[in-house]
């Protein structure tokens, strides 16, 4: 399980998780996880695209990834916003269907891109994965208080010259880009899921936004890091554990947060 | 009903010059023209869709105008200083967010980065600190904000607003959905605010009766028009009746005062509101 094969997956899964704890904070904070579920999805017709092409499927998927995300900044302008996601990800699917009808390499690769390919990292693919996840990270720290403002209350941030639009679109970048470097390696279900449970999580077991995200990192990689070992030893899709891990902390986490907060109030 | 501060002659927070605005084609506002001085209770009334939140966000600067001027002192001298409590902020319960957080974001809210110097920390703490205990939000400072009731969620976004210390707080209905304690606890403490840190403060709200003691004067809105002075002044069955356009009565009842829409022939106003319907108080007038 640890052998120098094995080690690249460790590294990849760990970056990821990091990622995924930060970003999907936000994610659960703005309550975008239909868009957090949108874009995973609706990128691995890019890569689908980029298979029929001959072209690299991860650059297939960025590019679907960031133009989903602005589209879906485009589209929410006008109308409501999750009807403006459901429509950017049925676009997006519906040309990843014509794109993999049309494609001799189906199967085995982007099978991997939905469900991850955790068990075969290899040392080339970790640079871009870990380039992506700095650059997610800075992005996200260059606008955290912004973004926080931003997420609380509109309004609250509009008057400070922090403009709804230009977060929005700004966040749904980060989520595009996070969506990249990780899909390849543990696939758009594990990343939606990465993005939603973890910091579902968390939110119960703090009440300052620092610790919180501590939480959600460390949610995030305990999921993953236990789904490796899990998949591993029983050979069973990594997806699955991830999944079902990821559920079962969420719910951990909102039992704990129940109690915490049973015993906070009576005094409070 | 003081009046002292309408006599002083100071260079004025806010200035409105015949201001006008439209939204989708319509006119919101007509012909609006006030001032208000430094450390001033304004009480903008108006029942709902007479412009009120709309004036609010032509002064923020949000809402652009179509005619007319907006002076703001602090930005002559190229100082934007505007706090700002919006209508119907919902603090989500599950959001990990203290009190505090929502106050040190009044501060630094817009700024890129993270903030990580320890003594720029500590200065930052002690400047939450001072703005919770301002509100008298320290009880509940560390609870999460959005599990606090609906007058302390007020309380910690007044302290929000005044952390960038301003000059001008404006308010969008803060007494909204609060029960009878906390908006006299909201308003005691918005006209400390004005009396000891001479912040100009604009509220709007649809009844005049819980700003009586310490307003200093009223701006009151109608189909977008608008008529300012003091309690006195304004609320006079003559003035209100030019500005609605038809008979209005203004009677005094055991302190309260109430707007009474004029005879059955009323016309009933397009925008739908039937003349003479009850709104705390304020029996409105289409």
């Amino acid at each position: 399980m640890f052998s120098s094969f094995m080690v690249n997956t460790w590294v990849a899964a760990s970056i990821v998780a990091v990622v995924g704890g930060v970003v999907g904070f936000f994610v659960v904070l703005r309550s975008s996880a239909f868009v957090a579920h949108a874009i995973p999805h609706g990128a691995f017709s890019g890569a689908a695209g980029a298979a029929l092409l001959g072209l690299n499927t991860v650059f297939g998927l960025g590019v679907f990834a960031l133009a989903g995300a602005l589209g879906i900044s485009a589209l929410g302008r006008k109308g409501r916003h999750d009807v403006a996601t459901a429509l950017g990800l049925v676009v997006m699917l519906g040309t990843g269907s014509l794109f993999l009808s049309w494609s001799a390499v189906y199967a085995p690769q982007i099978y991997a891109l939905l469900f991850g390919e955790v068990l075969g990292v290899s040392r080339a693919e970790l640079w871009p994965i870990a380039g992506l996840a700095v650059i997610c990270l800075v992005a996200i720290a260059l606008v955290y208080r912004p973004l926080m403002l931003n997420s609380i209350a509109p309004e609250l941030g509009e008057v400070r010259g922090v403009r709804d639009r230009l977060i929005e679109t700004a966040f749904l970048l980060v989520v595009a880009l996070a969506t990249s470097m990780t899909v390849p390696v543990v696939g758009a279900l594990l990343m939606f899921s990465l993005m939603v449970a973890p910091a579902g999580a968390a939110r119960s077991l703090s009440d300052r936004p620092s610790a919180a995200i501590a939480w959600s990192i460390a949610i995030a990689l305990v999921t993953v890091w236990a789904g490796i070992a899990l998949s591993y030893a029983l050979n069973w899709p990594l997806g699955f554990f991830v999944g079902t891990l990821g559920a079962a902390l969420y719910g951990l986490g909102r039992l704990v947060g129940t109690r915490r907060r049973r015993l906070v109030l009576p005094t409070a | 009903m003081s009046a002292h501060v309408l006599e002083e002659q100071e260079t004025p927070v806010l200035w409105l010059h015949n201001v006008s605005a439209d939204l989708a084609g319509r006119r919101v506002l007509d012909d609006v023209t006030f001032a208000v001085q430094p450390g001033e209770f304004t009480a903008l009334i108006g029942t709902n869709g007479a412009g009120k939140t709309t004036l609010l966000r032509v002064i923020l600067g949000l809402q652009p105008t179509s005619s007319g001027i907006v002076e703001l002192a602090g930005e002559r001298r190229g100082r934007r200083s505007v706090g700002y409590v919006p209508q119907k902020v919902l603090l989500d319960p599950d959001m990990p967010l203290r009190a505090r957080d929502v106050v040190a974001l009044g501060m630094d809210g817009h700024r890129l980065g993270i903030p990580l110097s320890p003594r720029a920390g500590r200065l930052r703490r002690d400047r939450v600190e001072a703005a919770l205990a301002s509100v008298d939000a320290i009880d509940f400072a560390d609870a999460r904000v959005g599990t606090l009731s609906g007058g302390e969620q007020q309380r910690v976004l007044i302290a929000h607003a005044l952390i960038g210390e301003p000059e001008l707080l404006l308010l969008d209905e803060p007494l909204a959905n609060l029960d009878l304690r906390s908006q006299h606890e909201v308003v005691a403490l918005l006209a400390r605010v004005a009396e000891e840190r001479r912040v100009a403060v604009v509220m709007s709200a649809h009844d005049m009766n819980p700003l009586l003691p310490v307003m200093h004067r009223i701006v009151y809105l109608a189909g977008g028009r608008a008529v300012s002075g003091t309690t006195d002044e304004v609320v006079r069955s003559e003035v209100l009746s030019a500005l609605y356009g038809h008979h209005v009565d203004v009677l005094r009842v055991h302190g309260r005062i109430l707007v009474v829409a004029g005879g059955e022939d009323e016309p009933v106003r397009p925008d739908g509101e039937e003349p003479g319907s009850v709104e705390s108080g304020i029996v409105s007038v289409p």
